[in-house]
């Protein structure tokens, strides 16, 4: 997992065994090494502050519990990236979701010859129109927003894959899905966010 | 090649899993598909616009709140006392 800070081995070993301990600076060493990139994917999937900081508290206390079942031969890190993860997926599959759109609506439609229904409007390039400090913040203003608006299946993946920067293989395994599944869902998610941001860049061709 | 299949063939053409063989197709439609050329290219922006969110989210500090870290640690040093 790409984002999360790594120990060298001999520091990790050292703090594994202090917290099979049961020693509460070691408590307190794994939540200030790990929380901060922890709590940022917890955000990123609930969107949500006071759910992330729940999720995160399950997970590190769930992951003190057990601390026994860590294998050695693979990455602190790693091992508590899914622990959180999958507290924060728990947390959004026992959620009704809100504002969220169906993503068939969001997918290009074809007639019945295979050519674009509506063909699709040409979008302005960063060329066209360099941004300021401001503009940009107010673009990925509204990209975060659109993001926010896909189904969770579909949502999810994006998160992980191209926020959070996983491999498609890490996010399929998180997900529990297979790796093809995962790459349709980013597809499917990268063609419905093109259609959710296509009013703001889109260009309106006049014929 | 429609341009539903085009579409649908985007993702694997720019992640280069197609077969050389059905590159060539895509190519080739791509090479006489103006709405189908504006549609990989707003895709393509797509993609960067979600990866210039990724690159400024790295730069926003992500420290773990004290209350949050007390929280915790208060919840785990519960839980060892009640064994």
């Amino acid at each position: 997992m790409s984002r999360v800070p790594d120990l060298d081995p001999g520091q990790e070993a050292s703090l594994v065994q202090r917290l099979r301990a049961g020693e509460d600076d070691a408590y307190r060493a794994l939540l200030e090494l790990y929380g901060g990139s922890l709590l940022r994917a917890a955000r990123r999937l609930l969107r949500d502050e006071d759910e992330a900081a729940d999720a995160l508290q399950e997970a590190f206390l769930s992951a003190f519990r057990s601390i026994d079942k860590f294998q050695e031969n693979s990455r602190l890190s790693t091992w508590l990236y899914k622990i959180v993860v999958n507290h924060s997926l728990m947390r959004l599959r026992s959620r009704r979701a809100k504002g969220v759109e169906s993503l068939d609506d969001l997918l290009p439609q074809f007639d019945e010859t295979g050519h674009h229904l509506v063909p699709p409007s040409p979008w302005r390039t960063e060329s066209d129109s360099p941004r300021d400090a401001a503009q940009r913040s107010e673009e990925e203003a509204i990209v975060r927003a659109a993001i926010d608006r896909l189904p969770d299946p579909y949502r999810t993946v994006v998160v992980l894959r191209d926020l959070e920067g996983l491999e498609t293989a890490e996010v399929a395994d998180l997900l529990q899905i297979n790796a093809n599944t995962a790459k349709v869902r980013l597809h499917r998610a990268r063609q419905a966010l093109r259609t959710l941001l296509d009013p703001v860049f889109g260009v309106e061709v006049v014929t | 090649m429609t341009c539903r299949e085009f579409v649908e063939f985007l993702n694997a053409w720019l992640a280069g899993e197609l077969s050389p063989e059905e590159s060539i197709e895509f190519e080739r439609h791509l090479d006489a598909c103006d709405p189908c050329i504006d549609y990989l290219n707003a895709y393509k922006r797509t993609m960067q616009l979600v990866q210039e969110v990724a690159e400024h989210d790295e730069d926003i500090p992500d420290d773990v709140p004290d209350d949050l870290i007390t929280a915790i640690l208060t919840a785990q040093a519960k839980k060892k006392k009640q064994g």
